[in-house]
């Protein structure tokens, strides 16, 4: 069923789930939310199951408006959020009628917001996943950005007889600045002592050149030992590659799936959310952290997203 | 052997991934360990095991923490490591057929390679087209297949600036690798011609059509053959030479 029409398609608004995975092997990347913890926190917030499609707005918020009566939520990062005019709390469920405006506006503590629509959005499953991936032009809507005029399908689902929102604590604040916990390697000791020691007590730069690909840092020049390439092998969102110029580079959730650069170091899977909420001219610094200690964060997180709804509080 | 290592490296790959590195190096005796241990680790049935990545030289296991830990996995891996033996066989593989128009608006950089190498145009055709490539592994794009070895006599290196924008179907070299560009993308290999067949497509099962171990041949084909194969693809009614057979 048309759920919602796009009157302004924001920035750069795509439609993304938890992400397609299975793929690598054949040149498809992961794709799917760059902070996955305010996905499943907008999918909570109406009820959805944590995998259901959401927007994924980027800077500058969309203007869409409801074809059909349905709930939804917002949340990531911070954005103004208007219905017909009038300001409505982000973190919270919110019903909409036939008709109604929903504006957002600029993102302003963070880079990306999400959101959930009553029921999830109802786009083609493509390699098993609704997320879009712009380069190869498939999943979400025709493989690309949304424009204004397109509608957006959801399921015809019955509405919640209640509204909720997520206490203040759990609900995170994006500052600008970034401490990221990494893994060192797999490519480490192809850099020197000094190399390792700039990484993890620098502070770096997120640079223009940054997307739902990859960041380009700007900061202290990270030494290769020797060569500065390898034969290409298998990188993860998250992997630190070093090109010749010794400029970080940080892989996310759209990159290419293989890498010629050696990798100093890959920031673990908790602090990705975080990092998707990096926009240029933020800054970040990088923590080193043994296998184990990152297991355990690993643990907590996945405890942490699949207990979200218990911590919902009824509003109305 | 040069390039390979006297054993296999094992990496962590940040919380989730790791990886067991067989050298670092092109060749077909590094590759084949990395498959050799794919399908083994794949029939292996490990739990925590989420995916598997085979590359040129290494292959990457991605696992859920929740399931293993790294030296659970590290151990089981160097369990089923042991078994391969020196020289692995390789199962089943297939062989495609991919039909190239060289040069002109197709390969606009067959001019550059034919000069940088002192040949004609004519020779560099044949020589590309003249044998059989080994997919050593897919990468970088949906369906990106890496092959190799390119002859000496053509192995070019790649362009200085790279390229906004590669069509899709352009068929490149960078030194003795030759690859297709199944989707538009930017790239910095040597152009040289373009097939109008596809590789990829996320409605496949498989998407890709080729998988590493297959083998690869370049056909030179007319414009006129080109867009009679196009039109093929266009309709969804192109057959792609494609030979399964045992090795």
């Amino acid at each position: 069923m048309n759920l919602l029409q796009v009157l302004k398609p924001g920035f750069f608004t795509t439609v993304q789930d938890l992400g397609r995975y299975g793929y690598l092997k054949y040149g498809v990347p992961i794709s799917g939310a760059m902070d996955m913890f305010s996905l499943v926190a907008a999918n909570i917030l109406v009820a959805n199951n944590p995998n259901d499609a959401c927007l994924e707005i980027t800077l500058i918020g969309p203007e869409l408006q409801a074809l059909a009566d349905t709930q939804i939520a917002i949340t990531g990062g911070k954005i103004s959020v208007k219905v017909n005019g009038e300001d409505v709390p982000m973190w919270q469920t919110l019903t909409v009628h036939k008709g109604d405006i929903i504006s957002l506006g600029k993102v302003e503590g963070g880079c990306r917001s999400y959101l959930s629509v009553r029921g999830g959005i109802n786009t083609p499953v493509v390699l098993g996943s609704r997320s879009t991936y712009v380069r190869g032009k498939f999943g979400g809507i025709e493989g690309r950005q949304l424009r204004a005029g397109d509608i957006i399908m959801g399921f015809n689902v019955s509405l919640l007889n209640a509204e909720y929102k997520l206490p203040e604590k759990l609900i995170p604040q994006f500052t600008g600045s970034f401490k990221v916990h990494v893994v060192l390697g797999p490519q480490a000791d192809m850099f020197t002592e000094r190399a390792v020691e700039t990484l993890l007590s620098s502070q770096y730069g997120v640079t223009i050149e940054s997307d739902r690909m990859g960041y380009r840092l700007e900061g202290p020049t990270i030494e290769h030992k020797g060569k500065a390439e390898i034969i290409s092998d298998a990188l993860l969102p998250g992997a630190i590659q070093v090109p010749r110029n010794g400029k970080p580079i940080i892989i996310m959730k759209d990159a290419q799936t293989t890498g010629g650069y050696p990798k100093i170091a890959t920031a673990i899977t908790p602090d990705l959310d975080m990092l998707g909420q990096a926009k240029p001219n933020d800054i970040i610094k990088f923590m080193e952290i043994t296998l184990e200690e990152a297991r355990e964060r690993f643990l907590e997180y996945r405890k942490r997203l699949s207990g979200l709804a218990e911590w919902l509080i009824k509003v109305a | 052997m040069k390039g390979a290592y006297p054993s296999a490296r094992y990496l962590p790959l940040g919380d989730t991934a790791l990886t067991v590195e067989f050298g670092d190096v092109i060749n077909l005796e590094v590759n084949r360990k990395v498959i050799a241990l794919n399908e083994a680790v794949e029939k292996a049935g490990i739990t925590g095991i989420a995916e598997l990545v085979p590359t040129y030289r290494s292959l990457l296991i991605r696992y859920d923490p929740a399931k293993t830990s790294y030296e659970q996995l590290v151990s089981h891996i160097k369990e089923i490591e042991k078994t391969l033996g020196e020289k692995p066989v390789e199962a089943q593989t297939g062989r495609l057929t991919v039909p190239v128009v060289y040069g002109g608006d197709y390969g606009p950089d067959l001019k550059f390679v034919a000069e940088y190498h002192g040949l004609a145009e004519e020779q560099v055709v044949k020589l590309h087209s003249g044998k059989e490539y080994r997919v050593y592994m897919i990468g970088f794009v949906a369906g990106f297949p890496y092959l190799g070895d390119v002859p000496e006599e053509i192995a070019t290196p790649r362009l200085e600036t790279p390229r906004l924008k590669v069509p899709a179907g352009s068929v490149g070299i960078a030194e003795r690798q030759t690859g297709i560009y199944p989707c538009e993308a930017p790239g910095g290999w040597r152009i040289i011609g373009r097939t109008p067949i596809k590789l990829f497509d996320p409605q496949w099962h498989p998407p890709a059509l080729l998988k590493p171990g297959d083998t690869v041949r370049f056909k030179p084909v007319s414009e006129q053959e080109f867009k009679s194969i196009e039109e093929l693809v266009q309709k969804g009614v192109y057959k792609p030479l494609f030979e399964e057979r045992p090795r």
